[in-house]
């Protein structure tokens, strides 16, 4: 994968993003996005912007809010103040569930697999709402259920394909190791068709060629989809190799934004990571 | 080859998952009606034959909402006894219009099954909003509300058509002379007609299978289990949450009211405390016997359960004394780590002491202990598969 | 004046449910075990103090020691021989446990005891304090049911807050595994959480059959079930609002069957239950934990 530097560019909004979507309405904004919990407030004033073809990142130390963010993107927890545009479509009153079914996937830090189900049926679940049967079909076994069925599981074989997985379909989600779980939770998501993919802490626990095997996915995924991307992670040749645009968080407030020499060369951001004391000036963030 | 070979023996394990229930359905009906043809079965058996259908059902339809929806309900009798209230009522108040008694019986369980349903359904929606043990407890206040509800229900039938009741005497229903009462408040219904019948009882096992396993592998079926597996991972996939925990347990009330019907029409008079928590509790333990989600083992539980009480009959007074000791080793010996590696233990020993080796002690006993390194996290909904067969082979061994 | 004594049966009642339902959240808050057996512990407990009393025409005070004992070492039997075998296993086998030791437990009594109901006499006999020129009158049991759940809820807010003991309990129930970093015993602090449970079962007992005097081995089944839900009213696991929710669940009751209906009183009690956990799904005193994703 050739690696070039996106330019970004600003929205009227204050957010950046990738020069080549400049013409496109942004997948995601979000703007003066907060949430307190217990008076205190864990993410406060997030203005972002991601674009339909973008991979954006996410970063910073840990606790910083960075899942919070995508909870309350994904309305797994609901926003104390802001407000957050999909698609040009303002959020509020949506859940998870509206949510998902608008385009919007994501991943969880805490791998959330249907563990009793074959991987199969998991890829399976994230096609619900793209197999179409009723109950009564279901159980009467009519035409329509064997036809959506077939089909379904073409569909599940391609997207295991992608990922490298078609002969792990029939084995049971929670048995598999760590990395294969990863690589199906993002699987899952993938199969509810979304315009815009979250993934958290995608290569945590994966060893280094596991990761760079998920770099070249992540790519892949983008350009054959044509969708956005948002990823938390901590390791940073990841983020810096794939990444365009970059967010980095600090106590729940964004500290830096830009790309990724940006925010290599970002005093603020080496403070954060390294603490006040490390003033020797040329640090790449990588020493996490 | 190689690719072609465990792709088969997965098939043949998935139709063997799906088709077993059947088999082993289809097998026991064939069997006892022989031998029941031939007059080799006691009377109290034959008498048992009913209920054990009616059991079966309770069984396989409670399993949808604990084993498959993955949350526990204390009060399936109670749908029960609307099933068992309204098919008897319907039966009755149809007895001159549906001659046939086939047909009226049919007719009753599937109007068993829509009252079931409805409470079912009306229940769901503010039960299924709580979780855990929250959600048991309402459950189980539920079905002692229904208990308590058609205690005080009256019901009569004169040739001006049906006549309700609540909270009155039958004379307060201000019938004609000949009227039919039908339910009599706490007395409940007597002279019920006894139109329930092994095969009827058979065929509603096996209309029973077929609703649930299709049900079970369908989308509405993963979406169900995806529920139970992860909340938030489904609802993040898009699955709306009530409407499939309403599916589960409606379908799952409306087999248990029809399975009340079959068991009401099986004998003579029913009262509503009959329905109560320990009924529930009783059809809950097949349930986790024969392993949650495993519907074979819950129609073997069912059955055997049903029938061991009556076997202990010559202990007569120990029998539910031997059965509570049976239950409680049972439980002890599936899910207690150092009993489980108990038989792994004697055979290391036995092998030991017949070849005569001195291999290293209990070698086999260490990889047998606990398979499950995470069991503190497991709840009640995470059985694994693995330990769902082991339950139902201790029953088989009982 | 009907309605006061309809509030004095009503609180009187509902603190024998509260005791009750004290053990129940105990071993709720520490073993995250819903033990259905304890309504049956009850019924061994007012059996023993029954035998000391009535057959063997003991003190009072004697017979309701005596059951507390016998109740203790039964309440920590069962928990050693039956559930701490469990402490990993899934929380349905452990429910289901509890159902078979509950039938164990109602089955030896039918056979050592029979199923004929005793008559259980009052342990402070069937007099009682008449006030307002005698148009109400409350029974010294009703005083001695009321004032007894009192002191117990003192001393278990004083346990539990300030001993040593207490605060491991807590601590057990917060987090098994740090408490045991910690050097708390976990074993033994649960084992006690069950022999405090059991020892109020046998109070409750004896109240129970001194407020209501037939006894037999299904005594402890309904308000144990009842029990049990006050203390999922008031909050599972939280001792004040076992102690709330066991009197209002009372006071319900009782005021259900006076102004509404007998055979309703019970329907109405868990309608109470369930509009309660649809307002506030944790009860009234519950705290709502959320899941962390």
């Amino acid at each position: 994968m050739s690696k070039t530097e996106t330019k970004l560019v600003p929205q009227p909004t204050t957010n950046l993003i990738p020069e080549r979507d400049a013409d496109k309405q942004p997948i995601l904004e979000a703007l003066n996005l907060g949430i307190d919990f217990g008076g205190l407030a864990a993410v406060d004033d997030f203005d972002f912007a991601v674009s339909p073809t973008e991979i954006a990142g996410l970063i910073g130390p840990n606790g910083a809010g960075k899942t919070t963010v995508f909870n309350l993107l994904t309305k797994v927890y609901q926003p104390s103040r802001g407000t957050i545009l999909f698609d040009g479509q303002d959020t509020l009153s949506m859940n998870s569930v509206q949510l998902s079914r608008a385009g919007m996937a994501r991943t969880f830090q805490n791998i959330r697999l249907f563990d009793n189900l074959s991987v199969a049926d998991n890829v399976k679940v994230g096609l619900h709402n793209h197999i179409n049967y009723s109950m009564a079909s279901g159980v009467l076994r009519l035409p329509s259920y064997w036809k959506a069925e077939r089909a379904a599981n073409e569909r599940v074989r391609e997207l295991l394909s992608i990922f490298g997985m078609e002969h792990l379909e029939q084995a049971q989600a929670g048995s598999l190791p760590y990395g294969a779980q990863r690589r199906l939770e993002i699987i899952r998501a993938l199969a509810t068709n979304p315009k815009l993919l979250l993934l958290d802490e995608p290569a945590a626990g994966m060893n280094p060629s596991e990761t760079a095997e998920l770099m070249d996915n992540i790519v892949k995924v983008r350009d054959m989809f044509q969708i956005a991307i948002v990823l938390i992670e901590h390791d940073m040749s990841l983020v810096m190799g794939i990444c365009e645009g970059i967010c980095v968080l600090n106590f729940g407030k964004i500290i830096a934004k830009g790309t990724p020499s940006d925010i290599q060369n970002n005093t603020q951001v080496i403070e954060a990571y390294l603490g006040r004391r490390a003033e020797e000036g040329r640090h790449d963030a990588e020493g996490e | 080859m190689s690719v072609v070979v465990p792709k088969l023996q997965q098939l043949a394990r998935k139709n063997l998952r799906t088709f077993l229930p059947y088999a082993v359905v289809i097998v026991a009906f064939v069997v006892v009606s022989v031998l029941a043809n031939g007059g080799n079965i006691s009377a109290t058996l034959r008498g048992q034959l009913v209920p054990i259908c009616a059991y079966v059902v309770l069984a396989v339809s409670l399993n949808l909402t604990v084993g498959v929806l993955g949350e526990l309900s204390l009060g399936h009798a109670g749908f029960m006894s609307v099933g068992a209230f309204s098919g008897v009522t319907a039966c009755i108040a149809l007895s001159d219009t549906i001659p046939s008694q086939g047909l009226r019986l049919v007719v009753g369980m599937i109007i068993a099954a829509i009252c079931a349903g409805i409470a079912g359904f009306l229940i769901g929606i503010p039960v299924l909003r709580l979780r855990g043990d929250y959600l048991a407890i309402v459950t189980l206040a539920f079905g002692e509300i229904i208990k308590n509800v058609i205690n005080c229900l009256t019901i009569g039938k004169d040739s001006n058509g049906l006549h309700f009741g609540f909270l009155t005497t039958v004379q307060d229903l201000g019938m004609e002379a000949d009227a039919r009462v039908i339910i009599n408040g706490p007395i409940g219904i007597s002279n019920i007609p006894r139109l329930s019948t092994f095969t009827a009882g058979f065929i509603l096992i096996l209309v029973t299978l077929f609703i649930v396993i299709n049900l079970v592998n369908s989308k509405s079926g993963r979406a169900i289990m995806a529920l139970r597996d992860n909340r938030i991972a489904a609802e993040s996939v898009g699955i709306p949450v009530t409407r499939y925990k309403l599916m589960a347990f409606v379908t799952s009330a409306t087999l248990a009211g029809a399975a009340g019907a079959l068991y009401a029409m099986n004998f003579s008079t029913i009262v509503a405390t009959k329905f109560n928590f320990n009924t529930s509790i009783l059809i809950l333990v097949y349930v986790v016997l024969g392993g949650l989600g495993n519907i074979t083992g819950s129609i073997i539980a069912a059955t055997v359960l049903t029938v061991l009480p009556e076997m202990l009959r010559e202990f007569n007074d120990y029998r539910m004394l031997i059965y509570a000791i049976v239950l409680i080793l049972v439980m002890l010996a599936t899910n207690n780590a150092s009993v489980k590696a108990l038989p792994a233990q004697a055979k290391a020993w036995f092998s030991r002491v017949v070849t005569g080796s001195s291999g290293s002690p209990g070698g086999d006993a260490s990889i047998e202990a606990d398979p499950r390194p995470d069991a503190t996290v497991v709840d009640h909904d995470n059985q694994d598969a693995d330990e769902q067969d082991d339950v139902s082979e201790v029953i088989l061994d009982v | 004046m009907a309605f006061l004594s309809h509030l004095i049966s009503g609180v009187s009642l509902g603190s024998i449910y509260a005791i009750i339902a004290l053990g129940y959240t105990m071993v709720y808050g520490i073993a995250k075990m819903l033990n259905f057996a304890h309504g049956d512990v009850i019924m061994v407990g007012a059996y023993s103090c029954f035998f000391m009393v009535s057959r063997y025409e003991l003190p009072a005070v004697v017979g309701v020691v005596v059951a507390m004992v016998v109740c203790t070492i039964l309440g920590v039997t069962i928990e050693r021989l039956a559930y701490r075998p469990l402490r990993q296993a899934p929380a349905l086998a452990v429910l289901i446990t509890a159902i078979g030791v509950s039938y164990f437990l109602q089955n030896s009594a039918l056979l050592l005891w029979t199923s004929n109901p005793k008559v259980f006499p009052s342990i402070v006999g069937n007099g009682s304090l008449k006030l307002f020129d005698g148009q109400l009158s409350i029974s010294y049991t009703a005083l001695l049911t009321v004032v007894t759940c009192i002191i117990i809820m003192m001393a278990l807010t004083w346990f539990t807050s300030k001993t040593r003991m207490g605060k491991a309990m807590r601590a057990v129930s917060e987090d098994k595994g740090a408490a045991q970093l910690m050097g708390i015993n976990v074993n033994a602090t649960i084992s006690m959480v069950f022999a405090i449970g059991s020892a109020l079962a046998a109070i409750a007992g004896i109240l129970l059959c001194s407020a209501y005097p037939t006894l037999s081995p299904t005594t402890g089944s309904m308000p144990g079930i009842k029990a049990f839900t006050a203390a999922v009213f008031g909050g599972i696991g939280s001792i004040p609002g076992a102690m709330i929710g066991g009197i209002l669940l009372g006071v319900i009751e009782i005021f259900g069957k006076a102004y509404i209906s007998t055979q309703l009183s019970d329907a109405i009690v868990f309608l109470v239950l369930i509009v309660v956990l649809l307002v506030r799904p944790t009860g009234l005193l519950g705290k709502s934990v959320q899941e962390k994703v």
